[in-house]
């Protein structure tokens, strides 16, 4: 699990994050939810470690890796997959290479364990005979899969998950939510989502967290969201015009 | 922001990306892939360019001093002048162009769009991941390129000669050898390599903090080359001072 606690992060005059607590716990999958500008981004960058916090610490297992040195970063990075929003394939690499790239660095595997262990990951985000392109040569949704491929090929411990929806179209987002849900209860994945679809939220979230204004405003799982009583996540969640109908059938209950 | 600044930043940067790899196989793949793209992709050009400039160095030699001075100061002349300094300076300089800018442009892209982050993330050390087998790349072929330029040069130098009736071959084969200094080559070839370094190393580090969009990548690329070749000149002038007097 990942604990963080009182977590401050600026830049220059302009603070985003103040005083964050939050709790991950593994084989859930956490949600981070909230509208732009509001901190989410900052603060996964910040427990990734691609940002260093003003303040507080951050505890993977129990260990503090805001006080972990970047060489003593390095074991607990490897246990680590991510989805990045744009994907950031690496450009040079066919989609089999790019999902290949973590065992090869990483991973005691000779060239056709990985192979065969990458082209599993394909097979479950539904790319098979996508491995001999570039990333270049598919859609963006089909870079999300590959990016989502690659993060889960080594098995990481922790995975996050930056709006891993946005591009894809709906039958393919259900099939990449029930992954992620899958994956952390098959593997007691610490898994972490950001992100703006209140669907995903609703059929996967287990623990979620609403930052709003760089502080998280409310903490729950997906039965209390909907009645939170909290006025910001209440506009939030009811932006859309599925939410606003799902609200009105549960109160003509 | 300040000079300064960035002197310490480009410091701590080169002892990033000459830490040790942290697998073997990967960092030797990458060296092999930047070898063919920064050697044998260049070689067209600076094949081209040290012909062009082998026989235009000798029509000129001939234009400057013929009748006055010895037929074979057009051998000695272009000789020096491809040795000294077209092949290991001016080749340089034509390559900060070339590999310099795909280097910033290669780096820079990666970092806006979050391939870097990616290596971070997965616990891989981006910059000697991606800057290392550069350096070491431009590191071994700079020198040979710059070979290649120096005899292409002197070649194209003997048949425009002979096609323009500029000298005998056996003047310009006279004088190509006369007061020969081995050192000559090896002053060029140590100022080629340290050439390679700053040009590969600075134009990773603009690649490498590069942050925002696709202008902000020109502009790094720009820089990239800018930088390369203002400090490829000042080494050029403190080398020679050091090497030659």
């Amino acid at each position: 699990m990942i604990k963080v606690r009182g977590v401050d992060k600026a830049f220059g005059d302009k603070a985003v994050l103040h005083g964050i607590d939050a709790s991950f716990e593994a084989g859930q999958v956490n949600f981070i939810i909230g509208r732009s500008g509001s901190g989410k981004s900052v603060l996964t960058k910040c427990i990734v470690g691609l940002l260093e916090v003003d303040a507080g610490e951050i505890k993977y297992a129990g260990e503090d890796f805001t006080s972990l040195s970047t060489k003593e970063r390095e074991p607990i990075r490897r246990q680590i997959g991510m989805l990045f929003q744009g994907g950031a394939l690496f450009d040079s690499m066919t989609v089999l290479e790019n999902v290949e790239f973590p065992l090869r660095m990483f991973a005691d595997m000779d060239a056709e364990e990985r192979r065969v262990r990458a082209m599993e990951c394909l097979k479950r985000v539904e790319l098979e005979g996508a491995e001999d392109r570039f990333p270049a040569e598919v859609s963006g949704g089909m870079q999300k899969r590959v990016a989502l491929a690659r993060a889960i090929v080594g098995r990481p411990g922790y995975l996050f998950c930056d709006e891993p929806n946005s591009g894809l179209d709906p039958q393919t987002a259900i099939v990449i939510d029930n992954l992620i849900r899958d994956l952390t209860h098959e593997y007691g994945t610490t898994t972490v989502v950001i992100s703006h679809d209140m669907n995903s939220v609703i059929e996967i979230g287990d623990n979620i967290h609403f930052l709003h204004r760089g502080r998280v405003a409310w903490r729950g799982d997906r039965k209390g969201i909907l009645n939170s009583g909290v006025e910001e996540l209440d506009k939030f969640v009811y932006a859309s015009d599925l939410m606003r109908d799902i609200k009105g059938k549960l109160q003509g209950r | 922001m300040g000079l300064l600044f960035h002197i310490g930043r480009y410091f701590a940067f080169m002892a990033a990306a000459l830490r040790r790899p942290q697998k073997g196989r990967v960092f030797a793949q990458s060296t092999l892939i930047e070898l063919e793209a920064i050697g044998v992709q260049s070689l067209g050009i600076v094949a081209l360019l040290s012909l062009f400039m082998g026989a235009v160095i000798a029509i000129q030699t001939a234009h400057q001093v013929g009748g006055w001075v010895p037929a074979y100061t057009i051998g000695f002349t272009v000789r020096q002048t491809m040795i000294l300094e077209f092949a290991p300076t001016i080749i340089p300089v034509i390559l900060s162009g070339k590999v310099g800018s795909n280097i910033a442009s290669q780096i820079g892209t990666m970092q806006v769009t979050e391939q870097i982050d990616a290596l971070e993330v997965m616990g891989v050390r981006s910059i000697s991941h991606l800057v290392l087998p550069k350096l070491l790349a431009a590191l071994v072929i700079f020198p040979f390129l710059v070979v290649i330029a120096m005899v292409l040069g002197i070649g194209a130098g003997a048949w425009i000669c002979n096609a323009a009736d500029l000298s005998s071959f056996a003047d310009y084969e006279y004088g190509i050898q006369i007061d020969f200094k081995a050192f000559d080559v090896a002053y060029a070839l140590i100022k080629t390599c340290v050439f390679a370094l700053i040009i590969a190393s600075v134009s990773a580090y603009h690649g490498y903090y590069t942050s925002g969009g696709a202008r902000e990548v020109g502009r790094s690329s720009t820089k990239a080359v800018v930088y390369s070749v203002v400090l490829v000149m000042v080494a050029n002038l403190v080398i020679t001072q050091l090497l030659l007097t």
